[in-house]
């Protein structure tokens, strides 16, 4: 892309009644991302241009939206990654009801996470009321603290995008983030009947699409969901086990 | 009679990073009712950028640590123009407010016996640096939000706070706007605890997001709450400046704690240049010696990388300035060279610096690992804010406490890296527990309708002027002016000249106009928030005019030394009786004996 073209953004606005595609042309340097051009657009054309942003870092999570389609962090998305011969389209993720232009009612998430069971710590191994733990004990959980709740998965799951069951299933992001409960080391929490009845783990069919756009790059489906899954097989599906727990009431690994 | 809806709390919190989250959970904690206001939604807080860590003597990495090392490393940084006692305070609680994260399901990244692993920062004498990788500010703010949306706290997202409600002298609540629909709420309150972080939006070249506007100064200062040490601005040394888009953005210091070396478009190390006399028996004296350090040689001083970040910011403009800088106007700064020293240094610097491998891949088609990158300063953090008791955090005005970025006092004239994070938890805890005692010893204020009226009819007034100026337009006019006024070298002249410019600004902003209605509408978000960004960049024009010295984060080039006649006292702004802004100089707080017994025993 040379230096300086001029590129056409075909943003949709409005709210949660009615909404349109505008389009807006704006000059694209070097370097740009798609966050810098809707800046642009703002401070030259539409400064009510509605969205959300903080860090500009892909740190925060604030700045999602679909562009040309795919769900992405507007502030990694650079301009000479995207065709800029067609206009580019801008929408807010439709997983979640619009507010106004680019920016969503996510508040469904905050109340998901409210219900989960909070972190439990076993007694403290040390005087001092410290833990000992081992790197490698904690790279499991640390793996799915990266998460910056931008809430991409949410937007590109099936089963809240297209099926609408946001009443019943948690979503990808309050999977891992139940797993990183259940496999934090110092836990004692059991969350697996909740897993199963509440958040409705068996709704995901593994299509992985979560994984994809996570741009924290958490491999949100083979290291989170099947592991849980398979627990739950093991706790409440499996006679051996079933019987073991007459005996042993809880387990965690 | 404007619309609006109120709500009733003991204690109310502006701001959710670390600071107000803390507060808010203390507050609860003590049996009293807490509302928590924040510009966006929970958890996208400054605080969630933080890279390198939180800094607490826990001594788990080099047990010579302790908090009379931490608090003397404090004070050495900041000059020792800092509110001592608040430097006490810090070094001695960090490590408990470390371990209570840690007991509400942080995880920090572990030494090789299972304890918190700590990593070498600028300005301090041993690694002290509680970390999980380059993401530490994440673990910080999910950690505590997680925690706290467990503990009765009523939660107001995307509200944003314009004024302070006053019952005499005391504070009554806060007044504001909801994003969403923009519908007026106002909070009535016995006390109000300010955790609103920093100013950086004031300068073009910024680490600092939209929300960094200088609210709680300017909304304390209003109010009548004396703000202190203004003039310290903190340029960290390493912020990205290539691509265009992306200048500014940091690059954390714990690339240097990992060994990476600041190099010039000659290859030369120039940081072994210029080492100040303060520094120079705690310094290596050559690359060898800095290389033994940060891979944990007790006997080894650091590499002048890691001096404190004014000192560096200085150094890097030198080289620039003679003509010795990178293509784009900075240096580079190369962690690509420990491959000479590790089999397995590509692995070690993605594992170490997760974030930073990312943002240069992603935004800049640099790998970190192969290549140097190129680095200038920004503007990324203000030493200066709302000056409090040490021990309470209360302001002058009583019922109004500050912590955080916002709070001034702890860091003096320079910022010590990770001493923020730290700072956040033991004086958001100190907020929360005397604001909750405040409200329940002295009960609420009176609410008066006149000053809400007056608030509305203000935040309403952009909507009258629809072929006003664009906000945008003069918040970026600002911006540059700032920078190159107020910026990192400055002089008598330009800084009298930020001062006029200041005054045109103003009047420009009072005609800015907005399009649109009052739902989530940016341009009039930005056209409320002009007038803050003026009162604070004011206050630091000022207080950097009245500094006739070069001292820390304040750099004049008209005095570029030390001046023992300026070593006394910090400068102090308030509002006069016409509206007016005055600066005066204070005597600093004194240092009892037995601390600075401490500093001398320390060298
Ligand atoms: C990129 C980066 C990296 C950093 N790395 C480190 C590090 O490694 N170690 C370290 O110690 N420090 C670091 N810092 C500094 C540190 O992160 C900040 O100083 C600190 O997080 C500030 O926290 P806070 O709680 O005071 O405010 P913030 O976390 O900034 O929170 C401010 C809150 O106030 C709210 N608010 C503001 N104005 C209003 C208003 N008018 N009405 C309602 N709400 C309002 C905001 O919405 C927000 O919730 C870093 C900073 C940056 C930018
Ligand atoms: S793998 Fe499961 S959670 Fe992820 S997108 Fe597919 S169905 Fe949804
Ligand atoms: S798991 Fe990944 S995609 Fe989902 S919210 Fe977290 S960071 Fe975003
Ligand atoms: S602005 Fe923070 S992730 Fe994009």
């Amino acid at each position: 892309m040379p230096e300086g073209t001029k590129v056409t953004f075909r943003v949709s606005r409005g709210d949660a009644q009615s909404s349109e595609f505008k389009d807006y042309t704006t000059e694209v340097t070097a370097g740009m991302v798609v966050l810098d051009a809707i800046h642009q657009i703002q401070a030259e054309s539409a400064p009510d241009l509605a969205c959300r942003w903080n860090c500009k870092a892909g740190k925060c999570g604030s700045c999602s939206a679909e562009i040309n389609g795919m769900p992405k962090l507007m502030c990694m998305t650079r301009m000479d990654t995207i065709d800029t011969t067609q206009p580019v389209t801008v929408e807010p993720m439709r997983t979640f009801p619009r507010i106004r232009d680019l920016v969503t009612n996510v508040s469904w998430n905050y109340e998901v996470k409210k219900k989960i069971k909070p972190f439990k710590p076993r007694k403290p191994d040390a005087e001092d009321g410290s833990w000992r733990m081992h790197q490698e004990d904690v790279e499991r959980s640390q793996e799915f603290r990266k998460c910056i709740e931008c809430f991409l998965c949410q937007d590109v799951c099936h089963v809240l995008r297209d099926h609408h069951k946001h009443a019943e299933f948690a979503g990808p992001r309050f999977l891992i983030h139940t797993a990183q409960l259940e496999m934090h080391p110092l836990d004692t929490e059991d969350r697996l009947e909740q897993l199963k009845d509440e958040q409705n783990i068996g709704y995901c069919n593994i299509t992985k699409c979560c994984t994809k756009v996570c741009p924290e790059h958490i491999t949100i489906t083979d290291n989170a969901i099947i592991p849980l899954k398979e627990r739950i097989v093991d706790e409440f599906y499996d006679p051996l086990t079933k019987l073991f727990r007459i005996f042993k009431p809880k387990k965690k690994g | 009679m404007s619309n609006f809806t109120t709500h009733e709390f003991d204690v109310i919190v502006i701001g959710a990073g670390g600071a107000g989250l803390r507060a808010a959970i203390e507050a609860s904690a003590q049996g009293v009712s807490v509302g928590l206001i924040c510009k966006s939604l929970l958890g996208k807080a400054h605080t969630v950028m933080a890279e390198g860590g939180m800094a607490a003597a826990i001594g788990n990495v080099d047990d010579r640590d302790n908090w009379r090392v931490h608090f003397s490393d404090t004070m050495r940084g900041g000059q020792y123009l800092n509110n001592p006692r608040m430097a006490e305070l810090h070094a001695k609680e960090a490590p408990d407010r470390v371990r209570e994260l840690e007991a509400w399901g942080a995880l920090f990244d572990r030494t090789k016996d299972g304890k918190i692993l700590q990593r070498n920062f600028g300005g301090h004498r041993y690694p002290r640096l509680a970390h999980v990788g380059d993401r530490t500010g994440l673990e910080m703010i999910r950690t505590l939000q997680d925690y706290g949306i467990h503990q009765g706290i009523e939660v107001f997202m995307e509200h944003t706070v314009t004024r302070l409600l006053m019952d005499g002298d005391r504070v009554a609540g806060a007044f504001g706007y909801d994003r969403e629909l923009g519908r007026f709420r106002v909070f009535r309150a016995g006390a109000v605890v300010l955790a609103t972080g920093g100013i950086g939006r004031a300068f073009k070249i910024t680490s600092n997001s939209w929300e960094y506007t200088g609210d709680g100064h300017a909304l304390a200062y209003n109010v009548g709450a004396e703000l202190v040490d203004m003039e310290f601005v903190q340029f960290h040394p390493t912020g990205m400046v290539w691509p265009p888009s992306v200048k500014g953005i940091l690059v954390t210091e714990g690339v240097r704690g990992e060994g990476g070396r600041l190099v010039n478009k000659d290859g030369r190390r120039f940081m072994f240049d210029d080492i100040p006399d303060l520094y120079k028996n705690q310094t290596a004296t050559d690359p060898e010696e800095g290389w033994r350090y940060v891979t944990g040689d007790k006997n080894a001083n650091r590499p002048p990388e890691l001096l404190t970040r004014d000192h560096v910011a200085r150094c890097i403009v030198r080289e620039v300035r003679e003509g010795r800088g990178s293509p784009h106007g900075g240096v580079f700064l190369d962690i690509a060279w420990i491959k000479e020293k590790l089999p397995n240094a590509e692995e070690h610097i993605k594992k170490k610096l997760p974030s930073m491998y990312h943002q240069f891949k992603q935004l800049a088609n640099v790998d970190i690992t192969k290549e140097p990158m190129e680095v200038g300063p920004t503007t990324h953090y203000v030493m200066g804010g709302v000056r409090v008791d040490g021990d309470t955090q209360m302001s002058n005005v009583p019922g109004l406490f500050a912590a955080g970025e916002v709070a001034g006092g702890l860091h003096g004239a320079n910022r010590l890296g990770g001493n923020s994070l730290s700072d956040l938890v033991v004086f958001g805890k100190r907020a929360g527990e005397y604001a909750a005692a405040f409200a329940k010893d002295k009960g609420r204020g009176a609410l008066d309708e006149s000053q809400v009226n007056d608030a509305a009819t203000e935040a309403l007034s952009p909507f009258d002027r629809p072929s006003g100026e664009n906000p945008y337009t003069i918040q970026h006019d600002l911006q540059d002016m700032m920078q190159e006024r107020v910026g990192i070298v400055r002089t008598e002249a330009e800084m009298a000249a930020a001062v006029d410019a200041l005054g045109g600004l103003r009047q420009r902003a009072a005609g800015a106009g907005v399009v649109g209605n009052r739902e989530y509408n940016p341009g009039w978000h930005t056209a409320l928030d002009l007038a803050n960004l003026l009162t604070v960049s004011e206050a630091v024009a000022r207080c950097g005019l009245d500094r006739q010295e070069s001292r820390g984060a304040h750099f004049r080039e008209d005095f570029p030394a030390k001046d023992e006649g300026h070593a006394h006292h910090n400068t102090i702004v308030s509002r006069g009786d016409d509206g007016s802004m005055r600066v005066r100089r204070e005597a600093r707080n004194p240092l009892p004996e037995e601390l600075d017994a401490i500093i001398k025993e320390m060298g």
